[in-house]
């Protein structure tokens, strides 16, 4: 099967929100999404994997699959969670390379930049960096 | 008299923008006030016509911006009713002040073992300082608890002094529950034990008349910014003898008297707690700001903002599933709340969209939200300029959030 790159999913959810012109549909369509977040488990739901933000939490967990990361996550604000559910589709399941090459512009251009603002302190700068931490991590451990 | 909010709207040039398409509802006052023409005015003229620093210069406009500098000093004093202007220090705002008492109070006043007590709703600007201070001279804070509604215990406070007690630091009105704390009764039992006082004015002196001498409060801190006024500049009140016997906090230029390498001797107050060029552009806004609100009338300012508090409240519980946090009798127009499973990240960020300006979060007051084991609430904060229709505009916004998060 053909896997699509970074860059051909980050293009297929510029496209999938740019039906949208209404900021509410929007939101509508991430609280939707939040639903396909594929979570974190319990065991993991932990202080260790929390990513503490002052507007809303975010757990964060990576594990090898072969020589692919699978992420799993999980936040106390639905939108957060949509938004962290396209982060996982575009970044998990790829190998270390890959995430940690990505430039993420889809984020931008589909108005939700500022939620990755150092500003607003919603856990998903510091998660996204902690995303490519993992990749560093898992990448040195596969080149042992 | 009534108020006339529509005539009072058009002083505010920004109220009348719009944000995402949306004429904006900004209820986020409590974070900072919006700022009338005139103190805008004041600001422009300031720089364009008179700017130059104060007492430093012979020249013409080094004496006029130092003249203007004491004049906003003389019109702080005047609108708290300190005694005199000695005991008005201008600082960069309430937490510059606070920070400037806990440090030369502390210096002076507390060794190990002392204790200061605080509240249990204090913003972190009236609680960090005092346990760094606490931490540098290994003294002790003692917290009042409040209750469900809001009110703190004072049953419980009077019965927390002991000989090492040195300070008391309480916020005025709380910025996360709105409660207007009986400061009266919390300063005459201090002094009973002979302890000074620190009110925490901040969320107080925009919303009606402050009077420090009836008060007879130790010390009073507010921002500018947050009484209509600019960024950058805030009061420290202190009684004359108590400012007089502190050390200074910062040393730097105009707070010295001599100075050699040897030694250096302190300028007289109010001058010794106001080190390095300051903010006498910051002051004379200030000014503009409190002789416009002083203009419009306290009285008149907190009638109308107390019918916005009736109005919102009440739309407010009529929502299904929505909880006030903060239901003190006395409170001023700060609605804390949440919608049941609707996080209030989720519920202000919709808000935003729909040109609702409110705050989410602790609000700087985390031991506040632990007490009602929440991360946070939504909160709107009114004030004079605020109209019914725009409380509808919230009520009508949080119902579309309870539909688009299934609450």
């Amino acid at each position: 099967m053909y896997a699509l790159s970074v860059n051909e999913v980050q293009d297929k959810i510029i496209q999938e929100f740019s039906l949208f012109d209404d900021w509410l549909d929007k939101y509508d369509y991430l609280i939707e999404l939040s639903n396909d977040l594929p979570l974190i488990s319990p065991e993991y739901k932990t202080n260790q994997h929390l990513i503490e933000g002052c507007q809303s939490r975010v757990w964060l967990h990576g594990e090898l699959d072969g020589s692919r990361i699978r992420f799993t996550a999980d936040s106390d604000a639905i939108i957060t969670k949509g938004i962290i559910s396209l982060l996982i589709r575009v970044l998990s399941d790829r190998e270390p390379p890959e995430i940690i090459g990505a430039d993420l512009y889809f984020i931008d251009r589909i108005g939700l930049k500022e939620n990755l603002s150092p500003t607003r302190s919603n856990g998903l700068l510091a998660m996204l960096k902690q995303m490519k931490l993992y990749a560093i991590a898992y990448q040195a451990k596969l080149n042992k | 008299m009534n108020l006339d909010v529509n005539k009072i709207r058009k002083d505010f040039p920004i109220l009348e923008r719009q944000v995402h398409g949306k004429p904006l509802v900004y209820f986020d006052n409590g974070a900072t006030t919006q700022k009338p023409l005139c103190v805008l005015e004041t600001i422009r003229s300031y720089y364009s016509s008179h700017n130059s620093s104060i007492h430093r210069g012979v020249h013409f406009l080094s004496e006029q911006s130092t003249e203007k500098y004491e004049h906003a000093r003389e019109t702080v004093r005047k609108f708290i009713n300190a005694r005199s202007a000695n005991e008005i220090i201008f600082t960069s705002g309430a937490t510059g002040s606070i920070n400037t008492v806990a440090f030369s109070f502390g210096e002076r006043y507390i060794g190990r073992d002392d204790e200061v007590i605080v509240s249990e709703m204090e913003h972190h600007s009236n609680l960090v300082p005092w346990q760094m201070m606490c931490e540098r001279k290994g003294a002790r804070l003692k917290v009042i608890p409040f209750d469900e509604q809001g009110i703190l215990d004072m049953n419980w406070y009077s019965k927390a002094f002991s000989e090492r007690t040195r300070i008391v630091a309480v916020t005025h009105v709380s910025n996360s529950l709105g409660t207007v704390n009986p400061v009266a009764g919390i300063i005459r039992i201090a002094h009973q034990h002979g302890v000074p006082v620190l009110l925490d004015g901040a969320q107080a002196i925009q919303h009606g008349q402050v009077d420090v001498q009836q008060l007879d409060c130790d010390f009073y801190v507010f921002s500018g910014h947050k009484v209509y006024g600019p960024n950058g500049i805030g009061v420290l009140y202190g009684k004359e003898q108590l400012l007089y016997e502190l050390p200074p906090y910062q040393g730097g230029g105009d707070m010295v008297d001599c100075v050699t390498f040897e030694k250096t001797t302190y300028n007289i107050l109010p001058f010794k707690f106001e080190a390095g060029t300051t903010n006498y552009v910051g002051a004379a806004g200030l000014q503009t700001a409190l002789e416009y609100i002083s203009g419009i009338g306290l009285e008149r300012i907190a009638a109308w903002e107390k019918k916005l508090l009736d109005y919102a409240t009440g739309m407010l519980q009529s929502i299904n599933g929505l909880r006030i946090y903060g239901q003190a009798p006395e409170k001023i127009s700060i609605l804390s709340f949440l919608i049941d499973n609707v996080h209030q990240y989720d519920a202000g960020m919709v808000l935003d969209k729909l040109g609702i300006a409110i705050r989410t979060g602790s609000h700087c007051t985390q031991p506040v939200m632990d007490h009602f084991r929440i991360s946070g609430t939504l909160r709107a904060s009114l004030v004079f300029y605020n109209t019914m229709e725009e409380i509808d505009r919230l009520y009508e916004g949080l119902l579309k959030v309870k539909q688009m998060f299934g609450s």
